[in-house]
């Protein structure tokens, strides 16, 4: 894909998707302009609101890398919603246990504790991939739902160490707070507050860009991506790297669920956790930047805003649901966007392409021209 | 004897497998034409909040009303798949990244909880409900009565439609063009067969029977509305066609097995045994991974048949 394409696809498809909701809500009763108006200015106006968007973007940077990094070699990780719960629920748990160490190693230990813990959600269905071929698109997908299990067994049908077993908290079962010295720290610029975990989430997104972009590592990670029987043909080690990728992509989910802790609820909340659905988010913003880590800071920001401002309206008349709406608005457009720019650039250099057909040997495995690699296919086999 | 925990247990199972069957099915029917539909869940989730709505909008006979929740619900399915199904065929869009982003818009986040809180139908009760039929008045025979004779009307259309799709794939011309669709669309196409025509009304079938699925969740399993009330059955059903190799009367007794493990929870409560009820809930999405790892192994020895185009568009011009 040209530059400009990864610039004005994203664009077009978020103006198309705005104006597509736009008949949704005069559908149903609700003024557009002044709904859009009033989004843009809880969103991004003030010091307070760019805090309150960061505050939702960082969840959704860590998971929109997460995809990015597994998407781009084709590794179907679905499962960032299981890998941010459990992860959060290990945080929890180093919060609690570690609350009055000195703040560095509480916090250190946090980040840790939720990097590992996203990590081993996922190697079950890595290992079931590489060794029998399962398909980790349904594997991952399947233990987002037993995450979720998990957390609500801990917090409200067991009398788990993250739960507060305290008198006062019988009536409503809730999660213990974490420890004050395990508190994230955050860093204030002029008035607005960048949390521990947004900081991370940059550091993260620098490191995998280079990492992708100028590393053997990163190299191989494209190869298989793009052409996965040449890269076995080459001679890289396609099960080793994917099992790599895929626990590095558990990890980033699970600093999104350490950081949920850490930096914002101090507590284990399940409900809210769930019913966030952060990582589905990050879907949408890594494929928004077509896959880019540095992309993907860009868009988190702004369906972070988006997020921000529908928390926001959500408690008067604006209805819920209209988020996740307008978010898979976006990613339907670019669907549709991604395929007319290909078609308009297979269209444009036909005759190279034939040449270039006619001079090259025949490729190991024939690429179908677009909408390839859906099923990991390890000779026809999910 | 109808008591007994192994008769409850395999009549539960075939109604909390009802739903995930009627989705099972209609996906079915569009991967054998090449599509793969990822937005399963949301279309469900779609099915489940119009079928709730029009209990609450139509009044009359309840019969009636039923009739039309079913019917409003099967649209439902049916436009949230031709939104899928412009964007794959028409369009040729990735159809993971246009399956994800009809889940992400219509599912537990998206357009199903935005009209259920627009319709303020948010843990709202389906005001008429499907009940169970005494068949012939054969409720009571031994073992047989509450397995065969005693279940709602969706039971038994789910078998009428399990009887139409096995006969409809093997043994009519439409079936054999549909295979051939989904093996080789070139080689379909060159005999005349319209591969668009084939997938559009395939994956809005499967949309029709997703919104199916949503619609038994509504009025007859849960039967509140809620965000999200599908709980992930539309997945399992996805995961489900891959179990039984694209074959409808494997599907029809993996949907059993699996309602039987997502009813165990309830029978075993029901009998005093004091286990969190999330333990149960969870075995489910557990076995369904069990499932697609015995489903890989499997292939490795007997290599069924995929449809060798699932999952790839196609256009006439594209080489």
């Amino acid at each position: 894909m040209p530059a400009w394409a990864s610039f004005a696809v994203p664009f077009i498809s978020t103006a198309a998707a705005a104006a597509l909701l736009a008949v949704l809500l005069a559908a149903t009763g609700e003024d557009p302009i002044a709904t859009y108006t009033r989004m843009f200015k809880i969103a991004f106006v003030g010091a307070d609101s760019i805090s309150a968007t960061l505050t939702a973007a960082t969840p959704i940077m860590l998971t929109g890398l997460a995809i990015a990094v597994s998407f781009r070699m084709k590794a179907w990780n679905l499962g960032g919603e299981g890998q941010l719960y459990v992860a959060a629920a290990a945080a929890a748990a180093v919060g609690i246990a570690l609350g009055d160490s000195p703040i560095g190693l509480a916090v250190l230990a946090m980040i840790a504790a939720g990097a590992v813990a996203g990590a081993l959600w996922v190697l079950g269905p890595s290992i079931l991939r590489v060794r029998l071929h399962t398909t980790e698109l349904l594997t991952t997908l399947m233990l987002n739902y037993v995450a979720a299990l998990l957390l609500l067994y801990l917090i409200f049908s067991s009398s788990s160490y993250v739960r507060d077993t305290s008198p006062a908290a019988l009536v409503y079962p809730q999660g213990k707070a974490i420890g004050e010295s395990a508190a994230w720290p955050s860093v204030t610029i002029g008035e607005i507050v960048l949390p521990l975990g947004y900081l991370i989430g940059l550091a993260s997104a620098v490191t995998l860009y280079v990492c992708m972009r100028f590393t053997r590592f990163g190299f191989f990670i494209r190869v298989i991506g793009d052409a996965s029987a040449t890269a076995r043909y080459a001679g890289i080690r396609t099960n080793r790297v994917f099992l790599i990728v895929m626990l590095l992509s558990g990890a980033l989910a699970g600093l999104a669920g350490a950081s949920q802790i850490g930096d914002f609820s101090h507590t284990l909340e399940p409900r809210g956790l769930v019913s966030a659905q952060y990582a589905w988010t990050g879907v949408i913003v890594a494929l928004i930047a077509s896959l880019n880590p540095l992309g993907v800071v860009v868009t988190s920001f702004m369906v972070g805003g988006l997020r921000s401002a529908g928390f926001e309206l959500q408690s008067s008349q604006f209805p819920s649901g209209l988020i996740g709406t307008m978010e898979g608005l976006i990613l339907w457009c670019i669907a549709i966007g991604l395929v007319l720019v290909h078609f308009r650039i297979t269209r444009s250099s036909g005759l190279a392409q034939e040449r270039d057909r006619k001079a090259v040997v025949q490729p190991v495995e024939a690429q179908p021209a677009h909408g390839t690699g859906i099923l990991p296919s390890e000779n026809g086999k999910l | 004897m109808n008591d007994s925990l192994v008769v409850q247990l395999i009549a539960s199972g075939m109604f909390f497998g009802t739903p995930i069957l009627f989705a099972a099915l209609g996906e079915l029917l569009g991967e054998r034409g090449g599509v793969l539909n990822l937005g399963v869940e949301g279309m469900m989730l779609m099915g489940a909040v119009a079928a709730v709505w029009t209990t609450t909008m139509v009044t009359g006979n309840r019969t009636v009303v039923l009739f039309v929740a079913i019917f409003v619900a099967v649209v439902a399915g049916m436009l949230t798949a031709t939104l899928f199904a412009f964007t794959v065929i028409t369009v040729g869009a990735n159809q993971l990244i246009a399956g994800l982003a009809i889940w992400i818009m219509s599912g537990a986040l998206g357009l199903s909880s935005y009209l259920a809180s627009a319709g303020d139908l948010t843990g709202q009760r389906a005001l008429v409900t499907f009940s169970r039929i005494n068949v012939f008045g054969l409720q009571d025979v031994p073992i047989a009565g509450p397995i065969f004779f005693h279940h709602n009307a969706l039971v038994y259309l789910s078998w009428l439609f399990v009887a139409l799709v096995h006969f409809y794939l093997y043994r009519t011309r439409w079936g054999l063009n549909l295979r051939a669709v989904g093996e080789d669309p070139r080689a379909a196409d060159a005999l005349g067969i319209s591969v668009v025509r084939y997938r559009y009304i395939h994956t809005l079938l499967g949309g029709a029977g997703a919104g199916l699925g949503g619609a038994f969740f509504a009025l007859a399993l849960s039967p509140v509305f809620v965000e999200g009330v599908t709980a992930g059955f539309g997945w399992i059903a996805i995961a489900l066609v891959i179990f039984a190799f694209w074959k409808p009367v494997p599907l029809m007794l993996g949907a059993y097995l699996f309602g039987l493990l997502a009813g165990l929870g309830v029978n075993l409560q029901a009998r005093g045994m004091a286990v969190a009820s999330e333990v149960f809930n969870a075995i489910p999405y557990l076995m369904t991974i069990a499932a697609l790892v015995l489903a890989s192994s499997l292939w490795a020895r007997a290599r069924p048949a995929t449809p060798k185009s699932l999952g790839l568009s196609y256009s006439r011009e594209a080489h």
